[in-house]
């Protein structure tokens, strides 16, 4: 069995240095870039916690989280290129 | 079992550098382009990798005589990380497409190829 406890502290230094730029980064779409990274890096998350804590429950939301990031991901880059919806 | 947990600890390793890679690229470098090319590519190969391990480390798991909620997880990890795959390349399209769209150039550029091209 392996101790996932450290890969989850290291996947959140690494979110928590992806969202600096979120806040800190010149318009929109720097901002829509990084949160699509921390989209991506938050799913992993998920699917390592699920392992850690013996749970399946958090991969399922893994899923859910992914698919509904990408839908938040075209939408908001639809509203960044100005079209009408 | 022990070569299945050193197998993960790789995939372990290399998906967390890569993670880290996008993570730092994210901020060196200078437009929102290169950014993209950092952060979709870097922290995919990095995703697929960290799944990887959970994959393996389940499937060995249910392999040496564990419960239906093993198998349950390894083919549930598996369909997280198609779901990840597809998403990510579609999404860093739309993202490219909308930051060119909205006006975005690219640091020292000289000329821009797309300069007009509205209707593509």
């Amino acid at each position: 069995m392996i101790d996932w406890f450290p890969v989850i502290i290291a996947l959140a230094v690494c979110l928590i240095i992806i969202m600096v730029r979120v806040f800190i980064g010149p318009g929109a779409p720097t901002r829509l870039v990084a949160f699509d990274t921390a989209n991506t890096i938050v799913v992993t998350g998920l699917v390592v916690v699920g392992m850690m804590f013996n749970h399946v429950i958090f991969i399922d939301v893994a899923i859910v989280y992914a698919l509904l990031s990408f839908v938040m991901t075209l939408y908001v880059a639809k509203y960044i290129q100005g079209d009408k919806f | 079992m022990a070569a299945l947990n050193t197998l993960s600890y790789v995939f372990i390793g290399i998906g967390l550098f890569f993670n880290f890679v996008g993570a730092f690229g994210l901020h060196r470098f200078p437009d929102v382009y290169t950014r993209m090319h950092a952060t979709t590519k870097c922290t995919t190969f990095g995703s697929i990798f960290l799944i990887l391990a959970v994959i393996v480390q389940s499937a060995g798991i249910w392999a040496m005589g564990g419960d239906l909620r093993q198998s349950i997880m390894c083919i549930h990890s598996i369909l997280a990380l198609v779901a990840l795959l597809v998403t990510n390349a579609t999404g860093a399209h739309a993202m490219a497409r909308a930051a060119h769209r909205s006006g975005e150039k690219p640091a020292r550029a000289v000329v821009d190829d797309l300069e007009g091209k509205k209707n593509d």
